[in-house]
């Protein structure tokens, strides 16, 4: 294999591995900040008691998603060089604004956050946790915003040719407010709330259905649906809305995300499907003409497809393109769902009876995973064949000085080092659920520690 | 060009960089330090005790890496793309590091093995020696230029990389994060685990002149370009005189028991020394040893005019509200460590 394809790999995973921790950060963050606002609002303990819990369940998130996301920042420069030296000046500023404004407040009030609560204040506290939220939701903000130029560039102009060609800034709000950056900042925002939000509703279903905490459990999974619904419902509203700016500045990756080849023709809407790239045909259940309606409310109106590209220029894998796709817009529909009857049965008094459904939310903490890595797999690959979008090809942004074999090197490094950090992850998430709400970790007291650390030296 | 205060757009990123490298130094610094410390503690209780005197603080202190990681590549996004592709290997062995080191913080007191937290105590150690050495030697290369060719390629083996010179600098860079470690554990700690530290002080000092004194001499032998800018304008030699009498000032503070004070002139000394760096080396930045042609300097490496202004803006904002958080947070968790329920 050549150098681009393993740094495709590579960067894949790397990536798809960091984004399994950030929305759970960002949406644990704002749920956190709910529960410790309720605390400082009625003075109920346990409210502080459950801030407490999902802060410790909260530093396991963070703390690998600050690890491999420093992987993420210099991967740009190992493995795409040219990459790196072209977009530099657009998008680096970004990625400097990112660090100044949005790690150093998360990073800065984490402390506070996990070792403070016996230091500081209540109200202070809740400072430090909405300094934290807020940081991970700005530190969404550049990186997508960064996403977006390559994906919709705008606010530059090309300087320079050949190895010496890069993109100059012109204008950077041009370049912040980017045709797609405010759509997909808030969609991914939203799915961020969905995994956090899931990944209550999952741990204190499963201490409901097992009889544990059951006064505290109720109530969290009570904020946590509303989230939820509230999330789930914007989040059709996002997606739909990202649909519409893709079929006006991605064209390409629109007909992909469908499988429309045919640009006379109007374009279906799929449940779901599979793309024969040979025949160019769809084969599967769905809408005919739902795409054209969608766009244009007209079942009849052509829509742009894969034809009108030459073939160098359409994506590579339609079908995977399609797949992804349409898998995410399948969990967003049974997200709504979820939320929809966890709602109703609330508002009957019912819930927490309802043992069927809470088994099910038990589940469903995999499906805003899986849709959110659905989703990024869709945008970045039906993207293809460009890196930055009609601009500069992916197979031009390699480094220049590095081999095959290095890349197989990092790329078998990363492999381990992630499936054993899953490993420790998932083992040590099961710990501290299983310990529960109540269990201080190392004790209360400094007797029963002094205790504890006697037996272990 | 536009100026402030008679500086130039490049030459002014170009500081801002290197200020952000040296808070990084200063600040990972004495947590590096105080991992490569960790196991010569021996009891549990004093491994926590020093775990948990950089616990609160050391994710915030990493954010330096990452905010320099990004000004670089804003302002210079051809240095930042070069350095980062031709020394491939060793960044990608720093970023794995980078990684075990976290979770070895994160995670050595989640578990009561034995084993357990012995696994991580040698994970953390390693790493955070490893992780110096590796600071150490990528500024050894650069010190010493690179086998750049046209179209940013790199002559030659990665080997090539681990040269002895770079080696050296790596290793004063272990010895000086240890003594700076040590410093601000002794800041940290009291009782027995104080005089431990306060042994180890004093051997972490002896090291680094050591290495220190080999690696300067190694330089004014045999890398003379690096001494170019002093024998042109000599005033500049304020500054490896300054740097020799803040390291000297060191051991004399450290046997009054003035440790913040120590702590200061520690601090001092690493900026000092990356301030040495940075002149022997402006205007360049990566100096190429096949032919000047190569090099990139700041004004051939910078971003746009636009791009440095507009990112001067956000630093002159952004500065003033990390220092301010940065601060509320040490004075937090000022004082001696005492263990809490929430601690590592
Ligand atoms: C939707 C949000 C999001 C997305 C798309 C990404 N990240 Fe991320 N990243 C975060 C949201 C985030 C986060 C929530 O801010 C962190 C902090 C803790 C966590 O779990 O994730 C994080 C941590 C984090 C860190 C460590 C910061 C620290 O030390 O505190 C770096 C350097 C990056 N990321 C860089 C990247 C890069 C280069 C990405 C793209 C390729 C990327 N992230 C995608
Ligand atoms: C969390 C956010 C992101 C996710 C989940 C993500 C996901 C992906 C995925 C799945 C690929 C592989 C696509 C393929 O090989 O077909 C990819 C490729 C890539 N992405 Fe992203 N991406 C993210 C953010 C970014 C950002 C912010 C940038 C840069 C500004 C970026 C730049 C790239 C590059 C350079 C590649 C490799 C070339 C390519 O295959 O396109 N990505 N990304
Ligand atoms: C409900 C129906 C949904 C629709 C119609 C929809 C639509 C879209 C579209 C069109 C894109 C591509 C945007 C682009 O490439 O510019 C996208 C991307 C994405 N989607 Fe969805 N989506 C839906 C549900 C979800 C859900 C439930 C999640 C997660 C919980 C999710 C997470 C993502 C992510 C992370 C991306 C990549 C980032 C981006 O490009 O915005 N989506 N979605």
């Amino acid at each position: 294999m050549d150098v681009e394809i393993l740094s495709r790999i590579q960067f894949a995973l790397t990536v798809a591995f960091h984004y399994i921790y950030p929305p759970l950060s960002i949406g644990l963050g704002l749920i956190m900040v709910v529960m410790e606002g309720r605390y400082l609002w009625t003075k109920e303990v346990v409210y502080h008691e459950m801030a407490r819990f999902w802060t410790r369940i909260f530093a396991l998130t963070f703390g690998i998603g600050v690890a491999t996301g420093i992987v993420m920042e210099f991967e740009f420069g190992t493995n795409w060089a040219t990459y790196s030296r072209y977009v530099g000046d657009v998008f680096g500023s970004a990625l400097a604004a990112e660090g100044i404004f949005a790690f150093a407040l998360e990073s800065g009030f984490l402390g506070i956050l996990i070792f403070g609560w016996n230091r500081v204040s209540p109200r202070i506290h809740f400072i430090a946790t909405l300094g934290v939220w807020l940081g991970s939701m700005f530190s969404a903000v550049w990186i997508v915003v960064a996403n977006s130029w390559q994906q919709t560039p705008a606010g530059f102009h090309v300087v320079g040719e050949g190895m010496e060609a890069r993109a100059e800034i012109t204008d950077f709000w041009a370049m912040v407010f980017n045709p797609s950056s405010v759509d997909r900042l808030t969609h991914v925002w939203i799915g961020a709330f969905l995994a956090g939000a899931f990944l209550v509703m999952s741990v204190h279903a499963w201490y409901l259905l097992k009889n544990r905490y059951v006064a505290l459990s109720k109530r969290a999974f009570g904020i946590a649906l509303w989230v939820a619904v509230v999330a789930s419902l914007a989040q059709l509203l996002t997606g739909h809305h990202s649909a519409e700016g893709v079929a006006v500045n991605q064209p390409a990756k629109l007909a992909a995300m469908e499988g429309h080849f045919d640009s006379l023709a109007a374009a279906d809407m799929y449940l779901m499907g599979w793309v024969n790239t040979e025949t160019e045909t769809v084969t599967g259940i769905g809408i005919p003409g739902g795409l054209s309606f969608l766009l244009y409310q007209d079942f009849e109106a052509p829509v742009t497809g894969l034809g009108a590209f030459p073939k160098e220029d359409r994506p590579g894998a339609v079908n995977a393109v399609f797949q992804f796709y349409h898998i995410m817009v399948a969990i967003g529909m049974m997200l709504i769902g979820l939320s929809l009857l966890g709602l109703y049965f609330w508002f009957r008094g019912r819930l927490f009876d309802q043992r069927w459904l809470l088994r099910i939310f038990v589940l469903a903490v995999i499906l805003p995973q899986v849709a959110n890595q659905a989703g990024w797999f869709s945008a970045e690959m039906g993207r293809q064949p460009w890196v930055v979008y009609g601009l500069l090809r992916t197979s031009d942004a390699l480094s220049e000085a590095v081999t095959a074999n290095q890349v197989w090197f990092s790329l078998i490094l990363f492999s381990v080092v992630y499936a054993l950090l899953l490993a420790l992850f998932l083992y040590l998430l099961n710990k501290k659920i299983q310990a529960g709400p109540h269990h201080h970790e190392e004790g209360d007291h400094q007797s029963r520690q002094e205790e504890r650390i006697g037996a272990i030296s | 060009m536009a100026t402030i205060l008679g500086l130039d757009y490049p030459t002014l990123w170009f500081l801002v960089v290197g200020g952000l490298f040296s808070g990084y130094a200063i600040l990972d610094g004495f947590d590096l330090g105080a991992g490569a410390l960790h196991l010569f503690l021996r009891k549990e209780q004093s491994r926590r005790l020093a775990l948990n005197a950089v616990g609160p603080v050391w994710d915030g202190n990493e954010v330096w890496l990452v905010i320099g990681g990004g000004a670089l590549f804003a302002g210079f996004p051809p240095v930042y793309a070069t350095l980062l592709s031709a020394m491939y290997i060793p960044f990608i062995l720093f970023l794995v590091l980078i990684i075990f080191r976290a979770i070895s913080i994160e995670f050595r007191s989640k578990e009561p093995m034995r084993w357990w937290r012995q696994t991580w105590d040698i994970s953390y150690s390693v790493s955070s020696v490893g992780i110096a050495l590796l600071l150490g030697v990528v500024l050894g290369n650069v010190l010493l230029g690179f086998p750049l060719e046209s179209g940013y390629r790199v002559r030659g083996h990665w080997l090539q990389f681990l040269n002895p010179y770079a080696l050296m600098v790596g290793l004063s860079t272990v010895a000086l994060f240890a003594m700076h470690g040590a410093i601000y554990l002794t800041m940290k700690t009291e009782g027995r685990l104080f005089v431990k530290i306060h042994l180890l002080l004093k051997r972490a000092t002896i090291f680094f002149v050591v290495s220190f004194g080999i690696t300067t001499l190694y330089t004014l032998l045999y890398i003379p370009h690096l001494s170019d800018q002093f024998k042109q304008a000599p005033v500049l030699f304020v500054l490896p005189l300054a740097a020799f009498l803040s390291i000297a000032n060191i051991p004399r503070l450290v046997s009054r028991k003035q440790y913040g004070w120590a702590f200061f002139f520690s601090s001092l000394t690493v900026a000092l020394l990356l301030g040495l760096v940075a002149v022997e080396l402006y205007p360049v930045m990566l100096l190429s040893t096949i032919s000047p042609e190569y090099s990139l300097d700041v004004y051939r490496a910078a971003a746009s005019e636009k791009s440095l202004g507009i990112m001067l803006l956000i630093a002159a904002i952004g500065a003033p509200l990390v220092l301010a958080y940065t601060a509320f947070v040490f004075w937090t968790f000022k004082g001696k460590v005492k263990l809490d329920d929430t601690s590592y």
